[in-house]
């Protein structure tokens, strides 16, 4: 065989590259597509094989069934709220923290700082069990009431309410900037309170936005500490309510069961679709820079 | 105001005051949120408070439990100090080393697999193509969705009658698995799952961390004459070497910690077949048969799993350090 020119290698390259393109868009855009497919499907055509790929008649009353077979309403208001309170909690917790171990002096600073980033080696899933325990038990004699704390907003969002990753990620945000303007704040008398909020938040709010988005994405998507610490309908967000769809429909009615899922999904790939470039930069942030 | 030395005084203090009382309190407050240590100890003590709550504490507290026996029908009485029994039964059970055997076979086909096909999209992003951008956007989508709803669309996906898996086996005349049914096909099942919905943290990483080789390095491989496979061995794969560990080590410990997904596919079965080392704990904790002490065993065990590790990690980040000083 002749040698192939330069040309007809680059052509080769690309119609190869095109192909790569095209069978990673496929891989990881069937599965969605199947599942908005699926959402729209009757029963008949769930049940046909080969299966059809687009239903010929859209059925949007499986989004009602949905909607109506477990309190999609109730879910959503409890996931904003935990998304809510946890996302805002942990900014509080990671800005103060942040803003402390980079600008102010304190002996022992780094022992302390150690501190924190030990709690990055100590999953949630680990402490499931005590924790579970304190809000069962514990915090009745704590308080002195009768009530626990389980099913309760509360004990859903203070575990998670500090931050070791958000303290790490915004103290490195914190450092970077520059000096001489700070240096600035502080002839002209600014407090730690006026510069926090009006010189490092302001400057810093790439990172600071960064952080926001991974916290609201992981509170929004959390799962297993919700799962064991709500026990009522009225209080389990939605990540826990599509589970309970999908045991009440049992696996047989895959057109209501995808509708609930398209609940759980669409609103994150809503807020995807507008901010992308701004939410891979940030959610990769910590790895790239940490 | 508060301001960093306590004694200088802020230009706008002075113009608020009014009254006595409320220039007493501010006096006050100045004298010790002005004192920089007072300050630090207040703005560290929220996450403090919440990290010693709800990270320290427990950890100290699942320790002592898996030094107990608990008794569940006598929850009030005094634990019983029971030493390393919890642990000795966990490795001496059949279940629990089955447990051990999957959460390793999991871990390393899910990151093995990620990381993998995580290059092979990186370097296929790295190419001038068009759409590339969207098909990067595309790809990293699964990453941001809920495992718990992920896992739902691909229990349907692999059904073995009207699933789209199993269209797409019948054209190459294939018959589906019943993957989620049978034993040997369950943790391949959600090992396919994890690994779809991770790679395109890793090839977004892995796009950066191309981007972030030298251009001149390339160029002077092939003055040296070297060709394209040659250039990826000598220059590609050990310019992406730290990332490519960073990758790893991030990974292992997230998939450590992979919950949802098995939790709605499986419930860790078809007889135990993909109960990991979380779904363990949990099982232990919350499940049938609950046993408070071996459960918190088995938390320990996985806690320092997940320490050695970061201590690995920890120990070549060290080294490089070193080399590079």
């Amino acid at each position: 065989m002749d040698r192939l020119t330069v040309k007809q290698q680059e052509r080769l390259g690309r119609i190869g590259g095109y192909a790569g393109l095209l069978l990673v868009t496929l891989i990881i855009g069937l599965p969605m597509f199947w599942m908005l497919s699926g959402s729209l499907k009757t029963l008949r055509e769930i049940y046909t094989f080969p299966p059809d790929w687009i239903p010929k008649d859209p059925q949007w009353s499986n989004f009602k069934e949905a909607w109506q077979s477990v309190p999609f309403g109730r879910f959503y208001i409890n996931s904003i709220i935990i998304t809510f309170f946890g996302t805002s909690l942990q900014l509080i917790c990671g800005i103060l923290c942040a803003y402390a171990f980079a600008f102010l002096r304190f002996p022992f600073k780094n022992i302390l700082f150690l501190g924190v980033l030990a709690a990055l080696m100590v999953p949630g899933e680990v402490v499931i069990l005590p924790n579970f325990i304190f809000f069962g038990n514990t915090i009745r004699d704590w308080l002195g009431t009768e009530d626990n704390w389980v099913n309760t907003y509360q004990a859903v969002v203070l575990p998670g309410a500090a931050t070791a990753f958000g303290t790490f990620l915004m103290r490195q945000g914190f450092m970077t900037l520059p000096k001489d303007v700070l240096d600035a704040a502080k002839v002209d008398g600014a407090g730690h309170l006026r510069t926090m909020f009006g010189i490092v938040l302001p400057m810093a709010k790439p990172i600071v936005i960064t952080f926001g988005m991974i916290s609201l994405v992981n509170k929004w998507n959390d799962y297993l500490w919700p799962l064991v610490i709500t026990r009522t309908d009225e209080m389990r967000p939605i990540t826990v309510g599509v589970r309970l769809l999908f045991d009440a429909e049992g696996n047989n009615n895959w057109g209501v069961i995808m509708a609930g899922t398209c609940f759980v999904v669409i609103p994150l790939l809503i807020v995807y679709v507008f901010l992308q470039r701004y939410i891979i930069a940030g959610l990769t942030a910590g790895a790239t820079k940490g | 105001m508060v301001s960093t030395s306590g004694r200088t005084e802020s230009p706008l203090a002075g113009t608020a005051v009014g009254t006595q009382p409320r220039r007493a309190s501010r006096a006050w407050f100045r004298r010790w949120a002005g004192k920089e240590w007072v300050l630090f100890l207040l703005f560290i003590l929220p996450n403090f408070f919440f990290l010693a709550m709800f990270t320290y504490w427990p950890l100290w507290e699942n320790v002592k439990m898996s030094l107990q026996q608990t008794d569940l029908l006598a929850f009030k009485s005094e634990p019983k100090y029971v030493g390393f029994d919890n642990y000795q039964w966990l490795f001496d059970n059949r279940t629990f080393r089955l447990v051990v055997k999957n959460t390793v076979i999991f871990i390393g086909a899910s990151v093995g697999f990620t990381l993998l096909f995580g290059l092979l999209i990186a370097l296929l992003l790295n190419q001038k193509l068009r759409f590339r951008t969207g098909v990067r956007a595309l790809v990293f989508a699964p990453t941001l969705l809920s495992g718990a709803a992920i896992g739902i669309v691909w229990a349907y996906i692999f059904d073995p009658r009207f699933g789209l898996l199993a269209q797409i086996l019948d054209w190459f005349s294939i018959p589906s698995p019943h993957w989620l049914d049978r034993p040997e096909w369950a943790l391949p099942a959600i090992i396919i799952v994890y690994v779809w919905k991770n790679l395109g943290f890793a090839s977004v990483i892995f796009l950066a961390g191309l981007q972030g080789i030298p251009k001149d390095l390339y160029d002077a491989a092939k003055v040296d004459g070297a060709g394209a496979w040659w250039r990826f061995k000598s220059v590609t794969l050990p310019m992406l070497s730290p990332i490519s560990f960073f990758l790893m080590v991030t990974s292992v410990l997230s998939t450590f910690q992979a919950f949802d997904i098995q939790q709605v596919m499986t419930k860790g079965g078809p007889a135990f077949a993909t109960t990991t080392l979380v779904y363990y704990v949990y099982e232990q904790s919350f499940g049938q048969g609950a046993n408070f002490g071996r459960a918190a065993a088995a938390a320990i065990i996985l806690f320092i799993a997940m320490l050695v590790v970061t201590a690995i990690q920890m120990g070549y980040t060290e080294k490089k350090v070193h080399y590079d000083g």
